[in-house]
């Protein structure tokens, strides 16, 4: 994208779908995205978390940071860079990731698809050239961000497979989870991948931002029958936190952003010990993560199920002597999984199965205030894992 | 006659801190200055009808926020306005600007080098941790690194403590830091020489070294270290020129009893049996007080004020060996309207912010050769700014105050004094370079001021006209600054104390070390503190 010289005089950008978004946008509620404008929310929050997981929603995501990594060393160089074994990531696939500094600590999670070889797109929340260009010395690889070159939609939902299918995507439903596969969409290219935020059954289309409302407008046209709706970033953090998805900048703070030395974590603090595999070779922050698994961890991210019904929002976490152990970093009560839900980050050793854990709520109903202690509970995997989700083919609802 | 508990020498913005949280613990203060007016380099003067020039500092960012709310100072009438960014012209026609939304700013440096606008996030971060250390400092009295007495170690653990909570990386940074060039420190982060040049600017402003010169990366830190209300790194106008910052404290200080003399210059510091006693004005009035503090640099305190005798020649030696080499000279403009600068495009919000000239690093270390071979930079470094355009108060309806900083400016011209030919042409070196971005500010000019450090030194009191009262390089910091063993406030001879620019932390507008010299005085005086504490940043 070049850059125009007065480009100050628009601060905020609108996302390649704008026209369609603004105009469904009934409560003008948006806030920023890096360079983008995007919709807190379209109608209802709550309804809109419904069509989500009784219909299906379509959430714009363009503004994700996406860059594109190609040439001979590609491979080579993804599996300098990430914790995980990306050699195992077939063309066709994508992989959720994290990557680290030498310190071991995470610099940012995203995916990575393998479009095809020797090509990767990796996607990430925090603007990574610099890193990525400091991290290929050596390798033969040419990198490149297209943010701003590549228009996406989420399209999550038990529906979400009979929209593409009304769409005309022939075999849709044999996409496998994480899988990637390409089409022809009015003169131009296609692209879903079977991956989401949301937990749910669910793709996520990736197309040139020139044809970016011909696809909303198709989506809404065939969808329609099946309850296809639009979804703002409100609904869309609910149904992360249900899937027990960690965001970075809330649910921990991307390494090279932190000032504060102690702020960081590692993979095995964020409970993303299945991403790091040492039996690959060389990556950055190996050598620290080889010493953390020897000596130990100094947090651990948990998935707590609060008691009673009132959300622990920032609460501080307590053990059975009411000292404090960590705190709550996302939570909500769950319309899906019906249970009051947080993930946390705690210190070491608690937060194992069956631990005694408290959380100091403070709530207010009709400006009075209260607080009082929930017994909290650490569960394991999603708090909402629907089968549909992982389901072959994929089923119509 | 009058016996007061303290005599202040200078009403600078630090000889005032120190004298209003004097007065606010109950000591009988004076404060003696020796020009018309108050304010010493904070200062806002009427030098042209219906402008108000800030005719020495300029902008305000390092101004401790617990003093502005120890003394009251936004109910004294001070209230400072931030401006955002700040942009450099290169010479094809085009410039960067620092643009204050994060991603517009990030967008802009894309505009010329991808790689760097993601790099400005790097940079950032470790500046911060830099910063972060450094400002849990300020409000401290150093310690002394080879006493033993408790509150010394007590001290060096509390350094130690600060020092090992920031990391193993940064600790390791941290001492390479201070012994970096700017340019070094710029190049570990930017690829592209206009990123770095923009950038380049904060690590010599007020400094005889280059930005290849050991000791300027510090200096950015100086630049970085400050805050408008939290937002770290910010910078800022005083509503009413930076003489509103002074006049602030002068007001907290009068409301707790204070007096201020002006027009009352200070001929010498009395000292009997080995003790302070007081000051001899020039008109022959002596005042007697038990504490007498100087807000002036070591070099003017005792090389001028004292007696040898009276000091010992360790101490004069030392005085004679500071640092105090002025680098830096201004003009104070005002103009008929909003001069235009054709490459910042229309509707640009960086008019008014800081204007910078010099988009590449051999253009800086041109400018440092000139002045080594005694004279102002031909191709100078200029910080300018519109500080009307913020604080209309600054200048009539429609007509603009400019403050044009330039860097390098020496003392003296091939060792002699300045000529009115040689500022004449020092002012044209600097017209000719805005005019080179400016076609129509020439013709704008209603009249100019201009400073040179020999202005400083002879009017303002700052020796060879170094704006910081001493240069601030390593071997003159913390426990260095003014001299090691005397860098805790505390003089040469009892009763008699330092308060400027000269002692930790250093100049800039802090007024740091203004509070830090009152509290170590009423430690001393055995009363108890009216002087705030640091607040954390964690």
């Amino acid at each position: 994208m070049t850059i125009p010289r007065e480009h100050y005089l628009q601060a905020v950008f609108p996302t390649p779908f704008h026209p369609r978004t603004s105009a469904a946008n009934t409560l003008n509620a948006w806030h920023r995205w890096r360079d983008y404008t995007v919709a807190d929310a379209y109608f209802d929050v709550a309804l809109e978390y419904t069509a989500l997981r009784n219909a299906c929603t379509v959430f714009d995501l363009s503004p994700m940071t996406k860059h594109l990594v190609t040439g001979p060393d590609a491979l080579a160089f993804m599996n300098r860079l990430v914790t995980r074994d990306v050699a195992k990531l077939k063309p066709g696939r994508v992989g959720y990731t994290v990557w680290c500094d030498d310190a071991g600590q995470v610099v940012d999670d995203g995916t990575i698809f393998h479009l095809r070889d020797h090509v990767y797109r990796l996607c990430s929340q925090e603007r990574q050239l610099d890193w990525l260009l400091g991290s290929a010395l050596g390798f033969d690889v040419s990198i490149t961000e297209e943010t701003h070159d590549v228009a996406a939609l989420a399209l999550q939902g038990p529906t979400s497979c009979a929209v593409l299918k009304r769409l005309g995507l022939a075999g849709i439903e044999t996409l496998a989870p994480f899988g990637i596969r390409g089409y022809a969409f009015e003169g131009g290219d296609l692209t879903v991948s079977r991956t989401g935020f949301t937990g749910d059954l669910g793709y996520e289309l990736w197309i040139d931002p020139e044809l970016a409302v011909p696809l909303w407008d198709r989506l809404f046209d065939v969808g329609r029958v099946v309850g296809v709706k639009p979804m703002g970033t409100f609904a869309l953090e609910m149904s992360r936190i249900e899937a027990g998805f960690i965001q970075a900048g809330v649910d921990f703070l991307p390494a090279d952003r932190a000032i504060r030395a102690d702020r960081t974590r590692s993979p095995f603090e964020l409970d993303l010990e299945w991403l790091v595999d040492f039996k690959k070779g060389p990556f950055t922050g190996r050598r620290a993560l080889l010493e953390e698994k020897a000596r130990g961890s100094r947090y651990r991210l948990v998935k707590l199920d609060v008691e009673g019904n009132k959300p622990a929002k920032d609460a501080f976490i307590y053990d059975r002597r009411r000292r404090n152990i960590g705190v709550v970093t996302s939570s909500m009560w769950s319309p899906a999984a019906k249970s009051n839900i947080a993930l946390a980050s705690v210190q070491m050793p608690y937060g194992t199965p069956g631990d005694e854990l408290w959380a100091e709520i403070y709530y207010q109903k009709e400006l009075k205030w209260s607080r009082f202690m929930a017994r909290c509970t650490v569960v394991e995997g999603a708090f909402y894992n629907p089968p549909r989700r992982r389901v072959q083919p994929a089923a119509d609802c | 006659m009058t016996r007061y508990d303290v005599i202040v020498v200078g009403a600078g913005h630090n000889g005032l801190t120190t004298a209003a949280f004097l007065a606010k613990a109950g000591l009988k203060v004076l404060v003696l200055e020796r020009n018309p007016w108050i304010g010493g380099a904070a200062v806002s003067r009427e030098l042209h009808p219906g402008w108000i020039y800030s005719n020495c500092s300029y902008v305000c960012s390092l101004l401790r926020p617990e003093i502005y709310r120890g003394l009251d100072l936004a109910r004294h009438g001070l209230s400072i306005a931030p401006y955002g960014g700040g942009l450099t012209f290169t010479r094809d026609g085009d410039y960067i600007g620092g643009f204050a939304d994060k991603d517009v700013r990030r967008r802009e440096y894309a505009r010329h080098n991808e790689r760097d606008a993601d790099a400005y996030l790097r940079y950032s971060r470790d500046t911060m941790r830099q910063c972060r250390f450094i400002r849990s400092l300020l409000l401290r009295t150093p310690p002394d690194p080879t006493s033993l007495k408790i509150r010394d170690l007590r001290e060096m653990l509390h350094l130690g403590r600060e020092f090992a909570k920031l990391g193993e990386t940064t600790m390791g940074d941290t001492l390479r830091f201070y012994s970096m060039s700017i340019a070094d420190y710029l190049g570990e982060y930017f690829e592209s020489d206009i990123v770095k040049a923009h950038h380049a600017g904060s690590g010599i402003i007020g400094t005889a070294l280059g930005v290849h010169s050991p000791g300027t990366a510090y200096v950015l830190l100086h630049h970085y270290m400050g805050d408008v209300d939290g937002q770290v790194g910010s910078w800022g106008f005083a509503r009413g020129g930076m003489g509103a910052v002074s006049n602030a404290i002068a007001g907290a200080l009068q409301s707790f009893g204070g007096e201020i003399r002006a027009d009352a210059s200070v001929a010498r510091i009395l000292v009997r049996h080995g003790q302070a006693s007081g000051v001899a004005l020039s008109n022959g009035d002596e005042i007697y007080a038990d504490t007498v503090i100087s807000s002036l640099d070591p070099k003017r305190t005792f090389l001028k004020l004292m007696d040898a005798g009276d000091l010992g020649p360790d101490i004069v030696r030392k005085a004679r060996e500071f640092k105090s080499r002025g680098s830096s000279g201004k003009l104070n403009i005002a103009l008929d309207g909003v001069p235009t600068f054709p490459a910042m495009g229309r509707g640009n919000p960086l008019i008014a912010g800081d204007m910078h000239f010099l988009d590449t690093l051999a253009r800086f270390e041109r400018a440092y050769d000139d002045w080594k071979a005694g004279t102002w930079s031909k191709d100078p470094y200029l910080d300018l700014l519109i500080p009307s355009l913020t604080d209309p108060t600054m200048a009539p309806p429609g007509k603009h105050f400019m403050s044009v900083f330039v860097q390098y400016v020496p003392h003296q011209i091939e060792g002699r004094a300045w000529t009115e030919a040689d500022r004449a042409a020092f002012r044209e070196t600097v017209f000719d370079q805005i005019s080179r971005y400016s076609p129509d500010f020439r013709k704008l000019v209603l009249h100019a001021e201009v400073r040179t450090p020999q202005e400083l030194d002879q009017e303002v009191g700052l020796t060879e006209g170094n704006i910081f009262q001493g240069e601030l390089t390593f071997d003159q910091l913390f426990f260095n600054r003014p001299f090691p063993g005397f860098a805790q406030y505390r003089g040469p001879v009892r009763g008699l104390w330092l308060c400027g620019s000269a002692t930790h932390p250093g100049g800039g507008v802090m007024a740091a070390p203004g509070a830090n010299a009152a509290r170590e005085i009423l430690r001393h005086l055995r009363r108890p503190s009216s002087v705030p504490e640091g607040w954390s940043d964690d």
